[in-house]
């Protein structure tokens, strides 16, 4: 299923000359989501005392669940998946806890595990990016942007977000960096114009990829989620399969109402990826769990820091072992 | 998941029994629920847990007064231990100092710094009439600098000029230097977005600090934020430290509950609210709403406002007054009752708590009178001149129109307004020979719903 476990192959990937980029981006992972007082930053072992695994263990994975905002319904599921396993004596030691965690996750994660592949061969790829204020759009623009450049294909910037003050400068600056075309209108104007627009010239200049950034907005205003349909069903009238992508750009240190959002904008919009944003911090993302196991979006890609590279696409695998792998990180140091 | 936890919690509520004394084994269900309600909401679970066990503590063993029952008792408990958290009263910004005030913003990414800057600028030049000058020190966000110039144009707040190629530092002693001659008031620093665990960026707000030496220093917090908030809160607070909150983007669906667990954390006040994507929409923080709101269960924690006389008896009281004297129930009067409702969580709540006959189909009822219904229905009130609200038999087929033109809805939804106030009106002028008072009494808050008279 993953297409990415040659990764997990590799010795200890720890920061090294030489490892390609993937091996350094999942050690980098492993660090951040276990940095400072990580989630299983103390290693499973260490509440485990004496190793027998019990009630009292699958309480205290509960907790530390719940902590890794994965939510209270998604966290009761999988301690329940647990406690069959324990019934079952599956669970004799640590490390059988540990696989039957890691499966449990996998389950959850594996069929979100889609990555975006833009096929241009009917004119311009469009990703419409969506997501509520400060989440991250524009910057996630920027590192796509650069990202599908490096794969060879040529890309087109739409400057959608015409109310935030300098919000077209901030996008226009992430061109610059690029070298991209930006499509642009003044402050104000009908984002679903513009985007339209931008459409238009990334067809007649033959563009593979259109990023379609758009302002942030809450998804209970209803107004406001009304402009992102008539943004899709402009395009949709031009060409019926665009925009191919409607990203939702997901903050890692978002609560509980990431599920409202995945929801809400998935009703109006109907999703078609997931982007996590600032897993850097010491937010786990747990929430991505709890929008896995409810409505099945694909994930695409996590960020984990300020650099484009440090924007890679989702491995179901690489980010439960990162967030179960706690030793790496404790040897690291990084402990407060 | 909301509709869950509060059927949940009422359920456990009821059974509570042993009528006279909450006990450990009563109270425990109850406990667990409101527990799961707090962790759904988003309050750290540590805060969670010691919240909790401090209601625990108060709980039991207290004697239950006559007049309720030990669940409305323990909700009772709850509701001011979370107002105690969250703060009890309002506080402003502190602005006694010699001026230049300086106030600096810090948070992560994406929390609303820049935004909140300008609210606040608008609010201390309106509100508190003084001259209000913007900075930004963030050279790390392309077109931050921007943003907030354009801001501060749009709002008519002085703006001190920066370019991302400075030193923060730098930016901020010059920025100090410019607010003082310029003779205004107050100096807002807007800083870069920054992760707590970024050892360099921690370091160089610290340094921004220590040049601005701020009299608050206000942490800006995105009220959808989740378990990990309380950690970045912390840190701030011991690097900086802060004395204030900032909780953002509080018109999204999103319980809030980070506000409780920053607070708990910091100890400092929340001071306001973003509630909106324009200048004007920052709001002073109430713990009380707040509190209602992360339990998510306005019906339930009504019932204790009923049971601590905190309704708006006074309306109630005026608009029976006004009955007796053979006045009748106006429009005016309805939007004051709709307004009421609104306050309350909307009809759906109450209709939860009305004693409803057998044949009434509730969920239907809900459907049709959700909060949206009633914010139309005063907005169609709000399009009528004072003579119409006063008179509403005035009101023909072209002063129809431009009511519902008004409100931007069809002439039906006016016509069914009026008809709605019509039959209240005859419910109201029945009851007013009987005693009227008496019996908006005994209804919950906000008397007679519409539609149901």
């Amino acid at each position: 299923m993953c297409r990415c476990r040659w990764i997990l192959a590799l010795p200890d990937d720890r920061k090294q000359s030489g490892q390609s980029p993937r091996a350094g981006f999942l050690s980098r992972l492993r660090a951040k989501l276990n940095a400072k007082a990580g989630w299983l930053g103390q290693d499973l072992r260490d509440f485990v005392p004496g190793g027998r695994i019990d009630e009292d263990t699958l309480e205290e994975l509960e907790a530390r669940l719940v902590m890794a905002d994965v939510g209270v319904s998604a966290t009761s599921r999988i301690i329940a998946a647990l406690e069959k396993r324990l019934v079952r004596r599956e669970l004799g030691d640590v490390d059988a806890l540990r696989a039957g965690l890691r499966q449990t996750l996998l389950d959850i994660l594996e069929p979100v595990e889609r990555p975006l592949v833009p096929d241009s061969s009917q004119g311009p790829f469009v990703v419409l990016m969506v997501g509520v204020n400060g989440a991250g759009k524009t910057t996630t623009i920027g590192k796509l942007a650069r990202r599908f450049l490096s794969e060879g294909r040529t890309v087109m910037l739409a400057a959608g977000d015409t109310f935030r003050a300098a919000a077209v400068e901030q996008l226009q600056a992430w061109g610059e960096r690029n070298r991209v075309p930006v499509i642009a209108q003044q402050p104000g104007a009908d984002p679903a114009a513009v985007i339209f627009d931008a459409y238009e010239a990334a067809r007649a200049r033959g563009i593979d990829v259109l990023l379609a950034d758009t302002a942030g907005r809450l998804q209970n205003q209803q107004g406001l989620m009304d402009e992102l349909t008539k943004i899709k069903r402009v395009l949709a009238r031009k060409e019926p399969t665009a925009p191919q992508e409607i990203m939702l750009v997901l903050d890692a240190g978002l609560g509980q109402n990431a599920l409202s959002q995945a929801e809400k904008f998935n009703d109006a919009l109907g999703v078609t990826g997931i982007t996590v944003t600032k897993l850097d911090g010491s937010a786990k993302g747990g929430i991505l769990l709890a929008i896995a196991d409810r409505l099945a979006i694909p994930v695409r890609f996590i960020g984990i820091g300020e650099a484009a590279e440090d924007m890679q696409t989702f491995c179901a695998t690489e980010y439960v072992d990162a967030l179960l792998d706690g030793r790496t990180a404790n040897r690291e140091g990084a402990h407060s | 998941m909301f509709e869950n936890l509060s059927g949940r919690l009422k359920e456990a509520l009821g059974n509570i029994t042993g009528k006279g004394r909450l006990t450990e084994a009563n109270i425990k269900d109850t406990l667990r629920q409101v527990r799961l309600a707090l962790l759904e909401a988003d309050v750290a679970l540590p805060v969670a847990k010691a919240f909790i066990e401090r209601v625990r503590e108060r709980a039991v063993g207290e004697q239950v007064a006559a007049s309720l029952t030990p669940g409305q008792a323990l909700i009772k408990i709850i509701h001011g231990e979370l107002i105690a958290l969250l703060g009890g009263d309002a506080v402003e910004l502190d602005l006694k100092a010699r001026p230049p005030v300086v106030i600096l913003l810090a948070g992560l990414q994406g929390a609303g710094k820049t935004t909140t800057a300008a609210k606040l600028a608008r609010r201390l030049q309106e509100k508190n009439k003084k001259r209000v000058m913007l900075v930004s020190v963030d050279v790390h966000r392309p077109a931050a600098i921007l943003q907030l110039e354009k801001l501060a144009a749009e709002i008519g707040a002085l703006h001190c000029a920066s370019s991302a190629d400075e030193e923060p530092v730098r930016i901020v002693e010059r920025a100090l230097a410019e607010v003082r001659q310029s003779h205004a008031d107050v100096l807002i620093v807007d800083t870069a977005g920054r992760l707590h665990v970024d050892e360099d960026m921690m370091d160089e707000v610290v340094a921004v600090h220590g040049a601005a030496r701020p009299h608050e220093t206000l942490f800006v917090v995105d009220a959808m934020a989740g378990q990990d908030a309380v950690n970045a809160a912390r840190e701030f607070d011991e690097r900086l430290p802060l004395t204030g909150m900032v909780l953002t983007k509080a018109d999204g669906d999103a319980k809030g509950g980070v506000a409780l667990s920053v607070r708990e954390v910091t100890g400092k006040p929340i001071r306001y609210l973003g509630v909106g994507e324009k200048t004007e929409a920052l709001e002073v923080f109430h713990p009380d709403r707040m509190a209602s709101r992360i339990l998510g269960m306005g019906d339930v924690l009504s019932l204790v406002e009923e049971i601590e006389g905190k309704v708006d008896r006074d309306k109630a009281d005026k608009l029976a007054r006004k009955l007796r004297k053979g006045r009748s129930f106006d429009l005016a009067d309805l939007r004051d009752q709709l307004e009421q409702m609104l306050s309350m969580g909307g009809l759906a709540a109450m209709l939860d708590k009305l004693p409803l006959p057998g044949g009434v189909n509730a969920s239907a009822l809900k459907s049709d009178a959700g909060e949206k219904q009633i914010r139309r229905q005063i907005g169609i009130i709000n399009s009528m001149t004072p003579g119409e609200r006063r008179h509403p038999k005035t009101i023909n087929g072209s002063r129809k129109r431009r009511i519902a033109e008004g409100a931007g809805l069809p002439v039906q939804d006016v016509n069914r307004l009026l008809k709605q106030h019509l039959t209240m009106e005859k419910m109201m002028k029945k009851m007013s020979r009987g005693g009227m008072k008496k019996l908006l009494r005994g209804l919950p808050p906000g008397g007679v719903p519409p539609g149901l008279g």
